[in-house]
């Protein structure tokens, strides 16, 4: 009997050596990340530098709003200020854990929304080393995780997190992830192409506490291969600031209210 | 790119945008200027480019006798001051055009906005787009300038604005825009010196074009309600006014000596859908364009009714890839009337005419590359229009795109294939600020 306990606890003992699951601490860091408050507003500005071409940048309010719990339903509303070529221009996702997001981008020369194709989860965003599933997550259901280890990053306690992609729908072949044991944001990121080579990193750079939640206002994305990065600075950060639903329309798409965009 | 197209009744007016009254505008702006200049506007701001955009023939000179399609310097400037709850904005071009060997100015929007909780106003020269075609347009019945899209013009100049008043409601259930429109704007076809166009009446050089009065009985009225409808966007549409291609009457029918141009009365409804749908984007839509002024189908010289509808598809098939194919279809009423009233040396449309269009995308290096592929192949009449085009941006402000434009296949009167003597190559380069 004392043999069969002993075997059983050897079993579990893995399981066992972390009070947390992989998958409970993908999801937390997921709500701290891109979950916080009812709804969520900034002033982004993202430099892509490149070695070549110099630095561009983009300048743009992003206002987001959560339906339901972390990890469900979200909408997101972007107005561009830079570069001048999309002066004006505006940007809306509706977005659904496991299943297509819902694109319309607003274009001011024509006067015209058109609905976008969003079926391509990996493409960049706007030209940055950041993809559209960087900006908005990644269903955590779509990854198998795993706690490599504990260990610290600087002066955090992290949790060193493996994620590998079930399916073929994204670029990398798994990425490590320290997560902070404090605030479950993620402090940095590692991606592997499928040949097993580091190509892009993520760091945070700067956080902050805005009204109670830690917030990641500067954060880097380096792409090693191309030398090409992309560093994105949060500013006028605001949480459950009262954004109505009807922000979320053709209305306002083609004329964005001052008092949400500025 | 359609609209009225292929209607051989069409004409090759050349005479270009008439002078406008711009009633609607300065009053909009007589009525802000004091409470934008005197007090303390919100904000103002001045944007604008510098523009050099050529086009040069690559298979024949022009009519005119000159090589180009297209060669000028461009400056726009775009103003925008806002206190709510108005806002008012101008963007106005001034340029050089080195084929003409002229100078001028337009206005390409000037209006005044009043934005309130549940409604808004928009009042003076505007561009309006509906509908969800990919440059086939069904329900959007704005004027449309055709030259500038066979010449190799940056897409922006294939709209015209329009002079009037549009007024969004929007109610909980529905939302809802009204625009009247009470000076009429033609299409702008390619221009019979630029451009070697068919013309079923060559010998008849004397034409007078008469567009509709600007008076209560000729506004032009364009009504769309739109919402989502399990989870399409779903937008239905009404127009009452004008074909803005013009048709051709001459004044007797045998050995004329002079032909009149003039715009007959029109009505469309229709409905649009667009989706997610099978990872992509489908879009629906339909219209019934009713000829008012030869329902029977008996006039030669007037378009017959037509149903028209589209059917389109857009997919991201790889990063920063996407691929889109519409199919469009035109079918004409009272046909039996059209043949029989067709004359002899006017070639006969089809009763089904139909259109495919293909747009593929594809992106490099951070987007600052774009090549791109947009083509028309029209089954019914065999002929062709093929865009292809390369775009770089430099830096943030300055980009630079090369293209060309080519025609070819069916007859010398279809849409394409009258243009195939036109084919050109383009570059647009331009510097914002």
């Amino acid at each position: 009997m004392l043999r069969y306990l002993i075997i059983l606890l050897i079993t579990l003992l893995p399981l066992k050596a972390f009070a947390i699951s992989p998958e409970e601490v993908m999801k937390t860091s997921q709500a701290a990340f891109l979950y916080r408050g009812k709804d969520f507003k900034a002033r982004v500005v993202m430099r892509l530098v490149s070695g070549s071409a110099g630095v561009r940048v983009r300048e743009i309010t992003m206002i987001r709003k959560n339906y339901g719990e972390a990890g469900g339903d979200q909408k997101y509303f972007m107005y561009f200020f830079q570069p001048a070529d999309v002066k004006d221009m505006t940007f809306m996702v509706y977005k659904y854990p496991a299943k297509d997001d819902d694109r319309w981008l607003f274009i001011p020369s024509l006067n015209m929304v058109r609905r976008i194709a969003a079926q391509d989860k990996s493409s960049s965003f706007v030209g940055s080393d950041f993809t559209y599933e960087d900006v908005s997550g990644r269903d955590i259901e779509d990854d198998a995780h795993a706690i490599v280890k504990e260990e610290k990053l600087g002066a955090a306690d992290c949790y060193l997190v493996k994620s590998a992609p079930l399916g073929g729908d994204v670029d990398y072949g798994y990425k490590f992830s320290w997560i902070d044991k404090k605030s479950f944001l993620p402090l940095k990121e590692e991606y592997y192409d499928k040949k097993g080579e580091l190509y892009r990193v993520f760091t945070a750079e700067e956080i902050r506490d805005v009204k109670g939640f830690p917030t990641v206002t500067k954060r880097v994305m380096k792409n090693i291969k191309s030398g090409h990065s992309t560093e994105v600075s949060f500013t006028k950060v605001d949480y459950n600031i009262g954004v109505e639903d009807s922000l979320f329309s053709e209305r306002y798409l083609k004329q964005p209210p001052k008092k949400w965009v500025e | 790119m359609k609209a009225e197209g292929r209607n051989l009744k069409k004409s090759l007016s050349s005479s270009r945008a008439m002078e406008k009254v711009w009633i609607i505008f300065l009053m909009a702006v007589l009525i802000t200027m004091p409470s934008l200049s005197s007090a303390y506007a919100d904000e103002i701001s001045v944007q604008g480019f510098l523009q050099g955009n050529y086009s040069s023939d690559t298979d024949a000179s022009n009519p005119g006798g000159k090589d180009f399609k297209w060669a000028e310097e461009r400056a726009q400037i775009k103003l925008e001051g806002a206190k709510e709850p108005f806002r008012l904005f101008i963007k106005t071009d001034v340029f050089y055009d080195h084929i003409d060997e002229k100078a001028g100015g337009e206005l390409r929007e000037g209006y005044l906005d009043l934005a309130k909780e549940k409604w808004d106003m928009r009042a003076g020269r505007q561009i309006i787009t509906w509908g969800v075609g990919d440059l086939i347009f069904i329900n959007d019945v704005f004027p449309k300038d055709y030259e500038a899209f066979f010449s190799g013009r940056p897409l922006e100049y294939l709209k015209k604005g329009v002079d009037g008043v549009k007024a969004g409601l929007y109610p909980e259930f529905v939302s809802f825009e009204f625009v009247i429109i009470p000076f009429f704007e033609p299409n702008n076809p390619p221009s019979p010196a630029r451009f070697w166009v068919f013309d079923p009446m060559p010998a008849v050089t004397d034409r007078v074009k008469k567009e509709p009065a600007p008076n209560l009985k000729n506004m032009e009225f364009a009504a769309r309600a739109y919402r989502g409808i399990a989870g399409f966007d779903a937008s239905v549409y009404i127009y009452k006014g004008f074909f803005r291609t013009p048709a051709m009457l001459p004044e007797r029918l045998f050995a004329p000596a002079r032909i009149k141009l003039f715009y007959p009365e029109l009505s469309v409804y229709g409905i649009s859908l667009q989706r997610g749908a099978a990872s992509g984007v489908l879009s629906l839509e339909a219209g019934y364009y009713d000829s008012r002024e030869d329902r029977g189908g008996k006039d030669p010289v007037v378009p017959n009714s037509s149903s028209r509808f589209l059917i389109g598809y857009q997919r991201q098939l790889w990063e920063d890839f996407t691929a889109g194919l519409q199919y469009y279809g035109e079918y004409m009423h009272g046909y039996a009337e059209y043949k029989k009233s067709l004359p002899g040396a006017f070639p006969e449309a089809k009763r089904l005419s139909g259109l495919f269009a293909m747009r593929l995308t594809q992106f490099l290096r951070y987007q600052t590359v774009g090549l791109s592929l947009f083509s028309f192949y029209s089954p019914s009449c065999g002929d062709y229009m093929i865009n292809p085009e390369i775009k770089y941006k430099f830096t943030d402000s300055v980009w630079m795109a090369l293209g060309g434009n080519l025609f070819g296949g069916g007859e010398r009167w279809s849409q394409f294939g009258s243009l195939k003597r036109d084919d050109n190559i383009y570059t647009q380069l331009r510097w914002e600020f």
